[in-house]
């Protein structure tokens, strides 16, 4: 039996509307109360005075490279630098080797992740075998074995036969078909976003349309088959209106941005530095506002990461053969703070729903709030302690960031999972 | 001046410095080239990861022609075909100490990610798709030298303009001149944004509008290797996009024709053209080796000096 409280913080719970000064008590991993003035005899004491204290963050979209990339990151690895970046919960990716398509791989990283993650991590199957896109993987065989979710992210699902059928079957399991759109052919041998900077670095583009095609046939498919339906790392400004047309319509169709898709362009890159190698690729000032813009309108439900960890001598080439994906679990909150939040687009409660009841709800996990009884994730954090992102110091394997240097006014300051402090700044 | 890696970031006046050093190198009819001594005991090394006979050639006879060593190394006969990195591969070669290392690399932006990482001043003798500074001053240099100037020039450039490094050195260079540039070439080709590199550019998928009035026509190489789909229908290239002798007529009567080479008879240019008066091809390649070596003076060097010819 051990207990804490954590006193005078801001207590944000959006899931119940709460927002006050206030203490939260905490015993056997789980939320007893939030109230003014409590006292718990025993309990370790936790002073938020000063900070913000919110259900755990939840990050629906990373990249731990177990199994098989352990050279880049590892759960264990991973899940540090979640816990750092002020993450209770991650979702990673089923683009492992071998690939999660089948519930040997969940249950594989499940164990490990009980062994050695301090953070709960709930892994997303693929949608087809080896994420080919050839034919459907054990998706409910998965989800027994307790994937949140299905998705082929890193690739997307080119046939649409295919995808109506995901969808259907993962309706059955009432899961959530997140895709990584992306057609292929319009986006054949790009490496950047398709634009003036494009032309002008003689590197080969990646339309915007590439996502929106794709984007356009999901939303169709999801009034089709009435599955739910999620944008994974969405970056263009007529996929951020669509996916709004589709809420409107009162479709369950719900979207997520990554930070960097929320802050950087493509004329923002130093050319040809593969830190800012990422597919979607950095967009331009045009879609980034757009994103910026769902975020605040609400067509667009989370942030995640798509934390995607490559190690040094893969990103040490020419940009052309440089991997996608840049890491992103330890400044995210402090990006979001930022640009989000310090130039008035959003509350800080807003920014508290896009990490954690958002996403709890879309993966349908009983997480991302406060209640009496769900475990105890707690984010503390702060919302103008400034600091400056080292990516040398980083718990992550990998080092690609091109926030390295940034500096940011807030950011996390404690991380509690299932009652037990498992990162202070 | 460290290095040079692209026209883009030059000012006129370093354009026209090369530009003028570059006369100071050439050779009359009938001459031969002139040796000088002002690279003595500096070490250059040609650094080739895709195949150029004449860029390469040009360099070799340049760094040779102002007194420096010189080494080439292919891609093919190097490490690099054993699977060793770019880094890497340039890492061993800076151990050994060179002045300057040109280098010809498919990855666009190639040079200028090893400049971040390596002390050593890099020429870039053209990388993938983006610069190739070197034929953009040999091209204005040929320009001058037939008489024209390149303020309120006229210059088409025609061909395969999304994956032409030349199109796009050319194009800041002309630019930085005041010159009208009309670029050219089926749609798949020429992406729209082409106009916001530098002012003075203008588009047209139409050749008979964009030789119209022209002072200097360059035609450009169909880069078969870079065509990772079919950009356009087989067999519809020449018929609309190739340069024949009727074309010249609706151009200036002093019109000056180029090609950056290697040609392609009967594709992008008839054999007409390629070898009629009009033609500045053979002007080209010669201007190569001098405006070559007031690159390599003004990177090693720094300050123009004038030379010891002996």
């Amino acid at each position: 039996m051990s207990a804490l409280l954590i006193k005078n913080g801001r207590v944000i719970d959006p899931a119940s509307g709460h927002d006050a000064i206030a203490d939260v008590w905490i015993e056997d991993g789980v939320f007893k109360g939030v109230g003014a003035d409590l006292s718990p005899a025993g309990a370790e004491v936790f002073d938020a005075s000063g900070l913000v204290v919110a259900p755990g963050f939840i990050d629906m979209h990373v990249h731990l490279r177990e199994p098989g990339f352990e050279h880049s990151e590892t759960i264990e690895s991973g899940a540090r630098a979640a816990a750092a970046g002020g993450f209770t919960s991650i979702c990673p990716m089923p683009n492992t080797a071998p690939v999660n398509d089948s519930p040997t791989v969940t249950t594989y990283i499940i164990e490990k992740a009980r062994r050695h993650a301090v953070v709960n991590v709930f892994p997303i199957g693929a949608i087809t075998r080896g994420s080919k896109g050839e034919e459907l993987a054990a998706i409910g065989s998965m989800r027994q074995a307790g994937a949140v979710a299905i998705s082929d992210d890193g690739r997307p699902v080119m046939n649409a036969q295919l995808m109506r059928r995901a969808m259907e079957f993962a309706r059955s399991f009432g899961m959530p078909v997140i895709n990584h759109c992306e057609d292929l052919h319009l986006s054949a041998g790009g490496d950047m976003h398709e634009g003036v900077e494009s032309v002008r670095l003689g590197l080969r583009g990646i339309p915007g349309s590439s996502e929106d095609v794709m984007v356009a046939r999901d939303i169709l498919l999801a009034e089709v088959t009435g599955a739910r339906y999620h944008v994974a790392h969405i970056s263009s400004r007529h996929s951020v209106e669509m996916v709004a047309f589709a809420k409107l319509k009162g479709l369950p169709v719900t979207s997520e941005a990554t930070p960097h898709h929320l802050t950087l362009t493509d004329s923002g890159m130093i050319p040809y530095d593969s830190n800012y190698k990422m597919k979607p690729p950095l967009r331009s000032a045009s879609d980034v506002n757009a994103v910026v813009e769902g975020v605040v309108n609400g067509a667009i439900d989370a942030i995640a990461t798509d934390h995607a960890p490559h190690a040094g001598s893969e990103k040490m080439q020419e940009f052309e053969k440089c991997p996608f994906g840049i890491i992103g679990l330890e400044t995210a909150l402090g990006i979001a703070l930022e640009h989000l939040v310090h130039t008035g687009k959003i509350s800080v409660t807003r920014l508290v729903e896009l990490f954690t009841v958002n996403p709890a709800r879309i993966i349908g996990i009983p997480r991302g709030t406060l209640a009496v009884g769900a475990a105890a994730d707690v984010t503390i954090f702060s919302t103008d302690r400034p600091w400056t992102y080292d990516v040398n110091k980083s718990l992550s394997k990998s080092r690609n960031s091109p926030f390295d240097g940034v500096s940011f006014r807030g950011g996390p300051v404690a991380t509690i999972v299932n009652g037990q402090i498992v990162w202070r700044a | 001046m460290k290095g040079l890696l692209g026209i883009e970031d030059l000012t006129r006046e370093e354009v026209q410095a090369i530009l003028d050093r570059a006369r100071h190198f050439q050779v009359g009819p009938g001459q031969r080239f002139r040796k000088f001594d002002l690279l003595k005991g500096r070490m250059v090394v040609n650094l080739f990861f895709e195949n150029s006979t004449r860029t390469r050639t040009s360099f070799e006879l340049a760094a040779k022609g102002l007194g420096a060593d010189s080494v080439s190394i292919t891609a093919q006969a190097s490490s690099v075909a054993k699977g060793e990195s770019l880094v890497d591969t340039l890492n061993t070669l800076g151990a050994m100490r060179p002045d300057v290392i040109i280098m010809r690399h498919s990855a666009s932006g190639a040079p200028h990610f090893l400049q971040r990482h390596l002390g050593i001043p890099i020429i870039n003798a053209g990388d993938g798709t983006h610069e190739h500074p070197t034929q953009a001053l040999l091209d204005a240099r040929t320009i001058l030298d037939r008489g024209k100037q390149l303020e309120g020039l006229r210059v088409a450039i025609i061909g395969d303009i999304a994956h032409s490094r030349v199109a796009r050195s050319n194009v800041y260079l002309l630019s930085k001149y005041g010159a009208q540039i009309v670029l050219c070439g089926p749609a798949s080709l020429l992406p729209r944004e082409l106009t916001q590199l530098a002012p003075g550019v203008t588009l047209t998928t139409n050749m008979d509008e964009a030789i119209r009035d022209a002072d200097v026509i360059m035609m450009l190489r169909v880069q078969l290797e870079r065509q990772h789909e079919a950009a356009f229908p087989d067999g519809e290239y020449f018929p609309f996009y190739g340069l024949r002798l009727e074309h010249l007529k609706l151009a200036k009567p002093d019109v000056i024709v180029m090609h950056p080479g290697p040609i392609n008879r009967g594709r992008e240019i008839s054999s007409e053209v390629a070898d009629s008066q009009r033609s500045a091809i053979l002007n080209q390649v010669e201007n190569g080796i001098s405006v070559r070596m007031a690159v390599l003076e003004r990177v090693l060097v720094g300050e123009t000096n004038v030379g010891t010819a002996h």
